[in-house]
């Protein structure tokens, strides 16, 4: 890269805010891409990507070098300490240029390539407006499609597709779309699915002090209309009134109830973006305050009015819920209507609405919302270096924390957890994904993101089990389909997940979250497990010659309880008589074989019988597993997102060895089934107390510990190295494991290459290991 | 029963009461001697059921044509209303309630009439005493129970037992203790058992203006020392602490205790937390304000700053315990209410056995009951009563609250939940049982507490009581716990003082999944291991039965070729 001049500096020195007097001395690398700080003692890396980084600040020469602070989007603030003021310097110019390209071209998601083998196309199919507005019941006999847009020459931020009241002409809406702010007419996006009420958005009308455009009120009419039940409709201005006010004088403004009746008015009070901006700023003062006493802390949370914000956008978010929850149309804007509106329109869908709790849809109503309608995530963003600062607001986050502070009062409503939230927050900024590059859905077009980038959307899949909510409740949308957040300030927390992310010391040291997903993951793995050992006591059981019968009502009372214990327990205490008396039949009937064969003929006699009754048992067996209370949502949403992309592929595996295992069960050779046992653990280790992965590398409070699914240790991202199926779990499915369990697993004799070995060689005598 | 006067109308018709998150209903009121209770028409059951004790404070509003409408205010912070149908019922019971909930007479007191209606199976009064827990500190030859207060002589406020170094007898402590505030001399508050370092509380030393020293409480608290170093943690700023030496007191004075090393480690004199609850707790009901406002009567309220003082200080204590490997003597000025929120909380940061329901219990027992916390005295009013006496103060429930900041910060080393605290926290300011009566041990006895009311913990320590308490994500964990004292980690407990005002419901459910998510694993670990060691068994008992050899055997058929080959493959 051009703008690189010193690659590499020694001796650099870490400062974070707790450990000002202990230093971390380490080695910091520029490239293409990232800041890195490799500390050898701690084997602590820090990564920043360019793309993160908010601000760079080079502070007064010091006698131990020059301090360059940087501070990210992710709210990460470090301060290097570089000996040599020049290497700070080239470091300082360099990183100024790379944070903040020039050319949209120069982003990370244009030259960013996967490493996991993810196609290129994967994530930016997931979602199409016209499905998500099918799922809402639209087109239906009050909303139509309008192809007016088809070229985005009404509205060049709006999306493809439009869905409007029915009846109306084009020329209204032309019209409609005139009076409008950047021609951002009023249209749906919400539509309740049973008391038909609607959540519309749009701009603020040209309006001025007198102006008025009839096609425009004929515009609000038709969508109370397109209501039938309804009498009037509501009017929702974000802004506080003083704001919308000043419009007027610039020809912009509100509507007058005058002209338009029918409609009542609202004002919501939610400030602008440069009062979003500046109170951010001051939240991050406040969280970088060092050893800050109680009373500086909540004295500046107070003045940044952060959590004030945040609760005038829930309770604009509330109103119009409840109006559309009491069959009233809604129509929502704010200046431009992208930014208050996206936020409001998106919280309220949340609230009305279950499936938008979901990973999928969550991601449907960004796609929808925010994507499609036109948030410019360029500008707010600041992506590039050609933008303005007084067009960086923090719009989107906002939205994210207000899903956190739901997710805090509704903690068993949401299907994904806060680490979801923060991965979509931070690849917003990260520009890795073209999700969120361009503005609109034109740029995106118009860049052909969807062929040179990849989506966000994709990526995520492939983590699918890191998001999952172990808390969520499946029937909760039943129970309660709509949510009604309490709104009262003592209500809102500060979501030091998110503004102290990066200081380890302020978060809970047990993070329930972790350690509860963790449990599911194994419960899937044993679940799985427990159904092979099933199967494989099943064989047992009828190699040492029970009968049907016995072996049914043995296997029944496995289920339910330990019964099948004390009969082997039996068994056992019996064996030396069974083994002369009981089995004297299979016993007679293998001195016949040649070479000892070991294979029991009385299992083989009736083989087809005993093939076809298996099948039926598995489902007996399966069945009342998942009846026995242990449903759980969680994992079975896990494996269903897991499962998504590649269905067929792991119905394949999963039929083989099925196939294999139950037709050759009485082939069960002992090394196989240690290698099963062997190859699930039962015990995973505990999260508590693990600083640091067995690389060294240490577990921040954020990371995401994994556990190898064979050994049960705890390992970071990196060294969980890749999916391979198990032999101890019946259903075949990769699960994740270390590197050197998948080596093992990868190298050792398979069930199949057991099979193999016995079919090529069927007469050849082996030696006992 | 002296009760009738005050009970004016004992009965009414017509009453409607309003609950937070409850329908308002219509009932009869009935006030009886240690109740009030509400019994609707319709549904034929208790809608209220409130000790008079549980009222903090009584308020009427009267209004012409309606009747008045009462508010009772109770100590747990919930706020009942009724409405009754005359202006004058209304008054009458406003009376009632207020003189009821008032009665000073301790054998007037509910627990004194109170009868267990559930089988006792273990006697609470019996269950923690003093040297069932010395024997839990271990056969260390470093401290013995003395019995030199067993008639309450030597130290009224403490127990009839306590913990003193094994080299000091008795004579030497009665006299160390007359150089004390009220004569609460050093004893053993805990025993670090990992380096033998102990935790000691006391008063503080009556050094005075004219600089008295005590030769027998210096040799009382080297002998503490074991040949070890030893803190003087002291509660106070050093400007308060010199102030009391000129009304009396003061703090040891480096020349005498050359051991000693003195630090001041300052939490808010406990006179002031209840200005401070009040002031938070009325911030914490004002639902139509402003986020600025609430914000700004936090920040003035103090009181996550009382939080961030006494868990500082309790892990200063613990870190010179456990990281510092020296003895700690704490004390504040009486002795009694810091300096025992202090102890406590180091103990729970050490020792692992106080995050059991069991070890907390007996906490509570030996840190607050038999120490002499003045639990009469302090819980006596909540944050709504208007007093004049200043006796009243939240030191215990401040306790909890920080009790309540490490668990969520662990919310896996407890093995009690947050129901646990809260009821606890109930308990303490009205209760049926006996155990939080009185101001020290003295009184319990002198009063027969034993005999003649119910221990909570008779009532809590059964099966299936715990069973509510109980904490379904609990791992015992063995090391020490250190919670993070940054304003960012000390929260508002919603769960307690908002418990009234917002819906909790989704939490419970929460609650609930974790503990479906957790008996899942349970079970499937359990079988999966059960299957696994009939395995074991069984291809033992194939083996024998050469049914089974640990090498690939002959296979004459060989039933689906293709599938092993494909499968063998890959």
């Amino acid at each position: 890269m051009e703008f690189i001049k010193t690659p590499k500096v020694e001796n650099v020195r870490l400062l974070d805010r707790f450990n000002v007097r202990k230093p971390i001395v380490g080695t910091l690398y520029l490239t293409a891409t990232h800041l890195i700080f490799v500390d050898p003692a701690g084997k602590r890396e820090t990564w920043i990507l360019h793309m993160h980084i908010a601000s760079i600040e080079k502070q007064p020469l010091s006698t131990t070098g020059s301090p360059l602070v940087i501070r990210c989007k992710t709210f990460l603030c470090v301060t290097f300490i570089i000996p040599r003021e020049r290497d700070c310097h080239d470091i300082y110019t360099s990183l100024l240029k790379l944070a903040h390209p020039t050319d949209i071209e120069e982003l990370y998601a244009f030259h960013y390539t996967s490493p996991d083998d993810m196609p290129k196309h994967q994530g930016w199919n997931f979602f199409s407006l016209e499905s998500e507005y099918l799922r809402m019941g639209v087109p239906n006999a009050h909303w139509a499609l309008t192809q007016m847009n088809k070229d985005y020459e009404i509205c060049d931020t709006y999306p493809k597709y439009l869905y409007v009241p029915s009846g109306v002409s084009t020329p209204v809406l032309i019209a409609s779309a005139r009076f409008r702010s950047r021609g951002r007419l009023p249209v749906l996006c919400y539509l309740h699915n049973t008391n038909q009420a609607a959540i519309c958005r749009c701009s603020q009308p040209l309006a001025g002090f007198k102006a008025r455009c009839e096609e425009d009120e004929k515009m609000l009419h038709a969508i109370l209309k397109a209501n039938p039940k309804s009498e009037f409709m509501y009017v929702v201005d974000t802004r506080p009134k003083i704001n919308a006010m000043a419009n007027r004088a610039a020809g912009k403004g509100y509507e007058s109830e005058v002209f338009y009746s029918d409609i009542k008015f609202q004002f919501c009070g939610i400030e602008n973006i440069h009062v979003m901006r500046s109170s951010l700023q001051k939240l991050v003062e406040v969280s970088e305050l060092k050893n800050p006493s109680m009373s500086a802390f909540l004295t500046g949370l107070e003045t940044s009015g952060w959590q004030k914000h945040i609760r005038a956008i829930m309770e604009t978010a509330v109103f119009i819920a409840n109006a559309v929850e009491d069959g009233i149309s809604v129509l929502v804007h704010c200046s431009d209507g992208w930014d208050r509106t996206a936020q409001t329109c998106s919280l309220a869908s949340i609230f009305l609405d279950p499936y938008y709790r979901t990973l999928h849809g969550f991601q449907a109503l960004i796609e929808k919302e925010w994507l499609s309608f036109g948030h410019k995530f360029t500008d707010r963003c600041r992506f590039l270096e050609s933008i303005e600062a007084k067009e960086e607001s923090p719009v989107f986050t906002q939205f994210i924390e207000c899903v956190w502070q739901l997710m805090q009062q509704f903690p068993c409503a949401f299907q994904f957890n806060e680490r979801f939230l923060l991965t979509i927050h931070d690849h917003v900024y990260s520009c890795q994904f073209g999700t969120f590059i361009g503005n609109c859905e034109k740029d995106r077009l118009d860049l052909r993101l969807s062929e040179r980038t990849y989506s966000l959307w994709g990526h995520m899949l492939n983590h699918t089990s890191e998001y999952i909510n172990p808390m969520f409740k499946k029937d909760y949308e039943l129970t309660n389909p709509v949510l009604r957040p309490n709104c009262n300030p003592q209500v809102f927390r500060f979501w030091k997940s998110m503004y102290n992310r990066f200081d380890n010391g302020v978060h809970p040291r047990e993070n329930i979250g972790d350690i509860l997903s963790a449990m599911t993951d194994h419960s899937t793995s044993l679940e799985d497990h427990v159904i092979l050992l099933e199967k494989r006591v099943k064989s047992l059981l009828k190699l040492l010659g029970k009968s049907e019968d016995t072996l049914k009502s043995k296997l029944q009372g496995l289920v339910s309880s330990e019964s099948l214990y004390m009969l082997c327990e039996l068994t056992k205490g019996l064996s030396p008589l069974s083994g002369d008396g009981g089995h004297a039949a299979a016993n007679s009937a293998q001195t016949a074989s040649p070479q000892n064969s070991k294979t029991v003929n009385n299992t083989s006699i009736d083989g087809s019988a005993v093939g076809g009754d298996n099948s039926v048992r598995d489902n007996e067996v399966r069945r009342s597993d998942s009846e026995s209370g242990f449903e759980d949502g969680g994992s079975q949403m896990s494996k269903s997102g897991m499962e998504l992309e590649g269905i067929e592929e792991v119905d394949s595996l999963q039929d083989s060895p099925v196939i294999s295992q139950s037709n050759s069960l009485d082939n069960l050779m002992l090394e196989q089934l240690e290698l099963e046992m062997e190859s699930v653990a039962v015990d995973w280790k505990t999260l508590r107390n693990i600083k640091q992965c067995s690389c060294a590398a240490p577990f921040e409070h954020y990371t995401k510990k994994h556990h190898c699914w064979k050994c049960g240790n705890v390992f970071c991202q990196r060294c969980i190295g890749r999916h391979i199926p198990l032999p101890g779990h019946y259903a075949q499915r990769p699960v994740p494991v270390c590197k050197s369990c998948y080596k093992e697993v990868k190298h050792s004799p398979s069930v199949n290459s057991f099979q193999s070995i016995q079919t090529l060689s069927p007469n050849t005598p082996t030696a006992p290991v | 029963m002296e009760f009738a006067e005050f009970i004016k109308v004992p009965k009414l018709d017509g009453v409607v009461l309003r609950l937070p998150f409850k329908e308002p209903v219509e009932g009869t009121l009935c006030i009886t001697g240690h109740h009030l209770f509400l019994s609707s028409r319709k549904t034929m059951k208790e809608e209220l059921w409130l000790e008079h004790s549980a009222v903090d404070a009584v308020e009427k509003k009267l209004s012409n044509q309606n009747g008045g409408t009462l508010t009772l205010k109770c100590k747990n912070f919930m706020i009942v209303e009724l409405d009754v149908p005359t202006a004058e019922d209304c008054l009458q019971i406003a009376h009632s309630v207020e003189s009821l909930s008032n009665i000073h007479n301790l054998s007037l007191k509910y627990p004194f009439f109170y009868r267990a209606n559930f089988e006792m199976l273990e006697d609470g009064w019996t269950a923690f005493m003093p040297e069932s827990e010395f024997n839990k500190v271990g056969s260390s030859d470093q401290w013995r129970i003395s019995y030199v207060n067993n008639h309450f002589e030597v130290c009224p406020s403490y127990s009839y037992a306590v913990i003193v170094p094994k080299s000091i007898d008795d004579e030497t402590i009665a006299k160390a203790a007359s150089f004390r505030h009220h004569n609460r001399f050093p004893v053993l508050s805990y025993y670090h058992k990992e380096n033998g370092r102990a935790i000691i509380r006391s008063s503080q030393p009556l050094v005075g203006p004219n600089m008295r020293r005590c030769k027998e409480d210096e040799q009382l608290l080297n002998a503490t020392l074991n040949r070890g170093k030893g803190y003087i943690v002291d509660t106070r700023i050093q400007s308060s602490a010199k102030m009391a030496q000129a009304k009396g007191g003061g703090f040891e004075p480096e020349q005498h205790y050359h051991q000693w090393k003195r630090i001041h480690q300052p939490v808010e004199r406990q006179k002031y937390f209840h200005e401070a609850l009040i002031k938070f707790v009325e911030a914490c009901m004002d639902f139509g304000s402003s986020t600025e406002k609430w914000l700004s009567r936090l920040e003035s309220s103090g009181w996550l700053n009382n939080i961030k003082e006494v868990l500082t200080c309790a892990c200063v204590v613990a870190q010179c315990v456990d990281k510092d490997d020296a003895t700690v003597l704490v004390h504040g000025s009486e002795g009694m209410d810091t300096t025992l929120q202090v102890t406590a909380l180091a103990q729970l940061i050490l020792d692992h056995d106080c995050r059991t329901i069991r070890g907390f219990e007996a906490l509570i027992e030996r840190e607050w009951l038999q120490s002499g916390h003045p639990f009469a005295d302090r819980c006596a009013k909540s944050a709504f009563a208007m007093t004049k006496q200043r006796n009243e103060s939240p030191v215990f429930l401040l306790f909890l609250d920080c009790v309540w900041q490490i668990w969520q910060q662990f919310p896996c080393s407890f093995e009690f939940n947050e129901d646990f605290l809260l009821m606890l926290f109930e308990q303490a300011y009205s209760s049926q049982f006996g155990t939080f009566l009185c101001n020290n041990d003295c009184e319990r006895k002198k009063y027969k507490l034993a005999s003649k009311t119910v221990s909570l913990w008779s009532y809590v320590n059964r099966p299936e009581v715990l069973e509510k308490y109980i904490n379904h994500l609990y791992q015992p964990n063995q090391s020490p716990i250190w919670p993070s004292v940054a304003p960012q980690s000390l929260e508002v407990w919603q769960g307690l003082y908002l418990r009234w005002k917002i819906d909790r419901s989704g939490h419970q459910d929460a609650w609930k999944e974790i503990f479906k998510v957790r008996e899942k694993n349970k079970e499937l670990k359990l079988k999966a291991n059960r299957l696994r060691r009939q395995m074991v068994l069984l291809q033992k008992e194939a083996i024998e039965a050469e049914l089974l050899q640990p090498c690939a055997p002959n296979i004459m058929e060989v039933e689906d070729e293709d599938t092993g080959l494909s499968a063998g493959d890959s």
